[in-house]
């Protein structure tokens, strides 16, 4: 079925887009009208056990893989084929994507474990914290069978479609879905799924790696912050 | 020099009764609220004992306050601003509840629903993490209460340092006292360096340190980042809170609600101005035993024209100035010098500040011959150690304790003898180092410590920070999101953690 052009079309051309602006304005919305609810939502002070080792495993294994496909997918050629041949290239992400994304299922794995066996973290989880880990797991694991599959085209080739399609949805380019036409199912779920989980991110605690990467402006502040009744005055106040 | 002002709270330990009046109406104010229930903004500690959450004096293990590094900058302990962000994920300095304690209420429903038994129906406790049975209570927020427990777990505290210990399990050599703990709102405070979100902040008129509850992200880092383990994070709204000083009752010129209801009358707020510029330097100084002087110089003497004249022009109301030389703060700290800091070796500054209670003279100590250096008994002689006292309170420097101990001697003595007839009690007054004037003004504010003494708390000038007509009708303190009134409104962006019930619980037979 994922086959048929028209809903190639729907699902490579038109769902992605629906997804991106979900999860670009839903941000917005969120971060402006619920700034309360923003937050990454630890559980670590209910229980530390698990948590150290699954955690920095998942976040640090996620954040080589998304970095990754960041740098990638939307890396213009003249700035990679300088050192890299596209076999060269493709070999590299699938040897460093491949471990990263091994740390990371690990370390969710181990997350999972966590959230469902321990009844104090069970209990006060919400349905989408435990629906949002469960479809990061599938997407790790999905990431992960792309690998042995793209063995089976060390040509570059496959790659240089999936490039060519990322670039062209990022670029807004109408005709990028009929790339997908011919790329084996196992990457097309791939994608549909990261998709769906920008789609829900708004909605979820995925809104905290928007934080996460503000948090790198604490690297450039003075240690103490003092507010004057003036700049307090400027904040705005919610009716 | 930059002068700024801050409300600074003074704690006359002496006459703590550890009834704790301050703790409960806290908590009723400001914390009985899920998520929330094992979180006390005011607690009140029997030292010796580890404390609440356990072992908080321990930096060597929960990492909090500054060090001072070898080229004489300070960082968080926790680690730098790098050392932070990569912990981030999971950090290793955050307590667990459990080290706090885990909240519960009891199966009082049970009571009246129980069918009929052969015994009577008994109130089981009910976890308010999980809303199961707990097996057994295992942990308080006030667990070592009137030295409860076992001297070998209570010894573990940490302001035993260099005190030979063992002596003071036997019944005969035991002492005690109380420690009403809050936050300090530090000149220097680590909790917000430590903010990878930058929402914690000092209030730049009155001192107070707040936390934005709008741009708090709980990354949790000032839970580890805070010495004395007061900033807490409510593992249902996923923010981080802490002690907010009664704030709207400071600005309207009211005491805080743990120093209103303080049945001993043991709590003075007022206005200290000190020196913003100098405080990098004062948290500083090599030598730990060096910050409680080095704190002490950043308070400037608000009789001082040149000091008025500066702080007019740093923006400081007059009323305000007013009230720093009628501050009941300045007169312990400063004038009479018989209050301190809490544990000023953390390089935090600390702004709740503490008089430390005399206690009865060892009775084993030859009785009926009081050991007495000139006029005053010896205070090495009295129950509390003096050494305890001063890792509590400066750093372990054993002198400035030891005066300021003879100082409130000497001002009992003094009255003594005056109302007895058994002399003028000038001797003890010129070995205490002590003004009649000065000791008159002791008498007035630790003894009779009337209300308008013990509290002199300007009202703040919002009408010129605030358009008043903007604020007219609109809600007053919330927790973000508008106005909180009610049952949380469900919304798409998803609501709390823990919003299910408490789940039934059943009978104990079955």
């Amino acid at each position: 079925m994922l086959a048929n052009s028209y809903v190639n079309t729907l699902l490579f051309g038109v769902y992605p887009y629906i997804c991106l602006v979900v999860l670009l304005i839903g941000s917005l919305i969120r971060f402006d009208r619920e700034p309360y609810t923003w937050k990454s939502d630890s559980s670590q002070m209910l229980r530390k056990r698990e948590l150290r080792l699954g955690s920095n495993l998942f976040h640090y294994g996620v954040l080589v893989v998304i970095l990754g496909h960041f740098a990638g997918f939307l890396a213009p050629h003249w700035a990679v084929d300088w050192a890299l041949t596209p076999v060269a290239h493709q070999l590299l992400a699938m040897v460093v994507g491949g471990i990263a994304g091994l740390v990371a299922i690990v370390g969710l794995t181990i997350l999972i474990h966590r959230r469902l066996a321990d009844p104090r973290i069970r209990l006060n989880s919400r349905k989408w914290d435990i629906a949002i880990t469960l479809m990061l797991w599938l997407q790790l694991a999905l990431g992960l069978l792309t690998v042995p599959l793209s063995a089976f085209h060390m040509d570059g080739g496959l790659f240089e479609t999936l490039t060519s399609y990322v670039k062209g949805i990022v670029t807004l380019d109408g005709g990028a879905a009929t790339l997908m036409m011919g790329v084996p199912l196992t990457y097309k779920l791939h994608i549909l799924l990261g998709f769906t989980i920008f789609l829900v991110s708004p909605f979820t605690r995925m809104i905290h790696i928007w934080s996460g990467a503000g948090a790198l402006s604490y690297l450039f502040r003075p240690y103490q912050i003092v507010r004057t009744p003036k700049t307090r005055a400027q904040e705005p106040t919610r009716p | 020099m930059k002068i700024r002002a801050q409300i600074a709270m003074v704690l006359n330990l002496d006459k703590c009764i550890g009834c704790h009046t301050c703790s409960v109406t806290c908590k009723q104010v400001w914390t009985s609220r899920q998520g929330m229930e094992y979180a006390w903004f005011n607690n009140v500690e029997t030292k010796p004992g580890i404390g609440y959450p356990k072992d908080w004096e321990n930096q060597e293990r929960w990492n909090g306050g500054w060090k001072r590094k070898k080229n004489g900058k300070i960082v968080p302990k926790q680690g730098g601003k790098l050392a932070v962000l990569a912990n981030i994920f999971a950090n290793p300095n955050l307590p667990e509840i459990d080290d706090y304690y885990e909240p519960f209420t009891f199966d009082y429903e049970h009571l009246q629903k129980a069918p009929e038994l052969p015994t009577a129906p008994v109130a089981r406790p009910l976890s308010l993490v999980t809303g199961r049975p707990m097996e057994k209570i295992e942990w308080g927020p006030n667990w070592e209460e009137i030295l409860g427990g076992e001297f070998d777990k209570r010894s573990q505290d940490y302001n035993f340092e260099a005190v030979q210990k063992d002596i003071y399990g036997q019944f005969e050599n035991t002492f005690m006292m109380y420690l009403p703990r809050l936050c300090e709102h530090c000149l220097n405070p680590s909790c917000v360096a430590s903010c990878p979100s930058g929402s914690i902040y000092k209030r730049e008129e009155d001192g107070i340190v707040l936390i934005d509850q709008d741009k708090c992200r709980g990354w949790r880092m000032c839970v580890s980042g805070c010495p004395y383990k007061k900033i807490y994070y409510n593992w249902t709204s996923g923010k981080a809170e802490k002690c907010i000083f009664c704030y709207p009752r400071i600005e309207a010129g009211q005491p805080t609600v743990c120093s209103e209801t303080c049945v001993g009358r043991i709590r003075y707020l007022g206005v200290l101005l000190y020196d913003a510029d100098g405080i990098e330097r004062a948290a500083s100084v090599e030598d730990e035993q060096d910050l409680y002087e080095a704190q002490l110089k950043l308070f400037l003497d608000p009789n001082d024209p040149a000091v008025i004249e500066q702080a007019r022009a740093d923006g400081i109301a007059d009323n305000w100035i007013e009230a720093a030389r009628r501050s009941p703060a300045y007169k312990m700290a400063v004038d009479w010098k018989i209050a301190f800091p809490l544990h000023p070796e953390y390089r935090t500054l600390p702004m709740v500040w503490y008089v430390p209670p005399l206690s009865p003279i060892q009775s084993h100590a030859n009785a009926g011959a009081i050991e007495t250096v000139g006029e005053i008994p010896d205070v090495r002689s009295l129950r509390i150690p003096v050494r305890y006292l001063a890792n509590l309170l400066t750093a372990g420097a054993e002198a400035p304790v030891v005066s300021a101990l003879e100082r409130m001697l000497a001002m009992r003595i003094y009255f003594r003898q005056r109302q007895l007839g058994e002399g003028d009690g000038d001797a003890v007054l010129a070995q205490a180092g002590l003004s009649v004037a000065q000791v008159q003004d002791m008498h007035r504010y630790l003894a009779i410590a009337n209300y308008e003494d013990r509290f002199v708390i300007p009202t703040s000038h919002r009408e010129e920070a605030e358009d008043a007509y903007g604020l007219k009708g609109s809600c007053g303190f919330t927790f973000g999101n508008g106005c909180d009134f009610g049952p949380p409104h469900s919304s798409l962006f998803g609501g709390k953690m823990g919003r299910r019930k408490l789940n039934p619980v059943r009978p104990l037979d079955t």
